[in-house]
């Protein structure tokens, strides 16, 4: 088996300074093989969010290790984060699409990251993978046009777009409806695991558990792995 | 060519701009009030220069000589016409013309109210114009007490253009003395005079009797083909003594310009003006491209945890500016180009869009525009990716 895609040792992560100082991760460790779907549950504010911007490159790793597609976190520098964010699909809460772009440039923003590629290579990608979430309908659209759910799947298309090995989403079906919630994420599933990427998915949403190839559970910032999608239920 | 098209991306700065129409009328409507506040203060400032030396491009003169007592063209000394004589003795000069040069009081024959005009006095079978129409003109002079009337003159000189064209004979008073208008030249009224009029010698020693005796206030030297002008130059201030400045044509322009320039309240007043619309455009555009920035925020922080690098989301901030100095200048230059009509037909003041205004007018907004750019980016640092979840 290749090197994992995520491997944490020992992380611990603090918030604020001095007497306001509060420890929001405690020595959590855990392990993301390629093309395996991890999903991470727990109440909110018990540090799930932080994990995933750490995992994510977001932010500085004070404290353990973090290695991330082979890299190092701990002690990266600002640029190396930044290059490695080219290899990290996200998907937010909120779309996050840019509004004054229609469908197909936001896609073909993350598609721009690839490098040596010709403008027509990029957008005709960037069609091919709206079309895959099944917006080829929809190229033209502005953000303002579409529904929740196609701008999710918007996001979707713009994070795979820049052919990551690793999709970070946080909470992605939060603003759907039950159904749509489950189309994207059986989108999302299907497309990550053809192309051999491994995901990490944050959710609240006991629906899409089944998912998972794993599920990891959060408590006051400590980490446990429950045995099966069953288990939290 | 392939690696254009590897470089070529979403234009998102134009993006950003014109999907908000809204926005980016109100910044362009700006920067084009700023531009056409600065064209105006430049073309005020420039045109009352340019004004100023109407009389002076007129000359057909190679060099000029004139007291080093002399300001400008509302203070000219007097110095001995003898120099000119001595002037002929080098070889370079073909030849030489007395000018009498002051103001005097002319009576407008219709309200009978005094007012300064400018006065040229010479000889008038001398070739001092390089306009043939005007040393024809010229001729109607030998005659005692028969002046040329500038016809753009301010009206408060009388209607004189208007009777002389009626065919009326034309007489009036100037410092006490009769005189009739023997025709009209169109020379132009500057700042420093009201309306100008050209006479004989005779009829000027006529009107001012206690001018010294051999004393004028301008010499102009014509020299022969193929000479150097800056032997001769260097040859005549040689030869005579400092009673005299020796300069040639464009130095007597820029003599009279700097006049203006330094001794009056123009230039600052002008200037001053033309910074206000610098720092009014600064403002907008950079009200302009903060809110865009800020609005924005959350999408740029998206960018940079897409793997976008800071820089390259400044580049989109600075060619935003860049855009809006570029589309904003477009409406200035054509608004300025019209309100520069109005403001030749208006004061007669010879404003004019050139090169180097155009050029100076589009630096000023390009620097207006990026700089606010700059300031605008400090905003982006707020985008913090780790945020966005």
């Amino acid at each position: 088996m290749a090197s994992p895609s995520v491997a944490v040792v020992g992380l611990n992560h603090w918030f604020g300074s001095g007497a306001n100082q509060r420890q929001v991760l405690v020595n959590v460790g855990l392990q993301i093989q390629p093309g395996e779907v991890v999903l991470l549950t727990g109440p909110s504010g018990c540090g799930k969010t932080t994990l995933l911007t750490l995992i994510g490159a977001l932010r500085q790793v004070t404290a353990g290790s973090v290695r991330v597609l082979g890299e190092e976190l701990k002690g990266s520098s600002r640029a190396q984060r930044q290059l490695l964010r080219r290899q990290i699909g996200m998907i937010f809460q909120g779309h996050n699409l840019l509004r004054c772009l229609t469908a197909e440039q936001n896609v073909q923003m993350g598609a721009d990251l690839l490098p040596n590629l010709s403008y027509r290579v990029r957008r005709d990608q960037s069609r091919d993978w709206l079309r895959a979430v099944g917006l080829g309908d929809h190229l033209g659209k502005l953000p303002h046009d579409l529904s929740g759910g196609q701008k999710q799947r918007v996001a979707i298309a713009r994070a795979l777009a820049a052919n990551p090995r690793l999709l970070l989403a946080d909470e992605p079906t939060a603003a759907l409806d039950s159904r749509t919630g489950r189309e994207v994420v059986d989108l999302l599933k299907g497309l990550a695991r053809d192309q051999g990427c491994a995901v990490l998915m944050v959710t609240h949403d006991p629906r899409i558990l089944d998912v998972a190839d794993r599920l990891l559970c959060m408590e006051d910032g400590q980490l446990t792995e429950a045995n099966g999608p069953d288990a939290i239920q | 060519m392939s690696l254009l098209w590897r470089g070529r991306g979403i234009p998102l700065a134009w993006l950003l701009l014109t999907r908000q129409p809204a926005r980016l009328t109100i910044a362009l409507a700006g920067i084009a009030f700023a531009g056409i506040l600065m064209f105006m203060q430049l073309g005020f400032r420039d045109g009352l220069y340019d004004a100023s030396v109407t009389i002076h491009k007129l000359f057909d003169a190679d060099l000029v000589l004139i007291s080093p007592r002399s300001v400008s063209s509302i203070g000219m000394a007097g110095f001995p016409r003898r120099r000119l004589v001595q002037v002929m003795a080098d070889p370079g000069v073909a030849g030489t013309s007395p000018v009498h040069w002051n103001l005097l009081l002319w009576r407008n024959p219709q309200t009978h109210a005094n007012r300064s005009i400018l006065t040229l006095g010479f000889e008038p079978t001398d070739p001092l114009f390089t306009d043939p129409a005007l040393r024809r003109q010229s001729l109607a002079l030998s005659q005692l007490g028969r002046v040329l009337f500038d016809e753009q003159s301010r009206p408060e000189f009388g209607p004189i253009a208007k009777w002389f064209r009626e065919g009326r004979i034309v007489e009036t008073e100037v410092v006490g003395k009769r005189l009739r208008v023997a025709g009209l030249v169109s020379i132009g009224a500057s700042f420093g005079a009201d309306g100008n009029m050209l006479t004989s010698r005779e009829t000027y020693l006529m009107l001012q009797p206690n001018t010294p005796a051999g004393s004028i206030e301008l010499g102009l030297i014509r020299l022969k083909p193929d000479t150097n002008p800056e032997q001769v130059t260097a040859r005549l201030k040689g030869m005579l003594p400092n009673d005299v400045r020796v300069m040639n044509k464009q130095e007597f322009i820029e003599f009279e310009k700097n006049y203006w320039r330094t001794s009056t309240a123009i230039g600052f007043i002008f200037t001053f003006g033309t910074a206000m619309g610098f720092v009014v455009g600064c403002v907008i555009v950079y009200q302009i491209l903060y809110s865009d920035v800020s609005d924005h925020l959350p999408e740029y922080a998206t960018l940079m945890a897409m793997g976008y690098r800071l820089t390259g989301l400044l580049a989109v901030v600075a060619r935003e500016g860049f855009l809006l100095a570029i589309l904003g200048f477009l409406p200035a230059w054509l608004a300025g180009e019209g309100l520069y009509v109005l403001v030749r037909t208006g004061t007669k003041l010879p404003v004019y869009m050139d090169a180097q205004r155009l050029i100076v007018v589009f630096a000023m907004i390009l620097l207006m525009c990026l700089g606010s750019a700059a300031m605008a980016m400090r905003k982006l640092a707020d985008a913090d990716p780790a945020e966005i979840f």
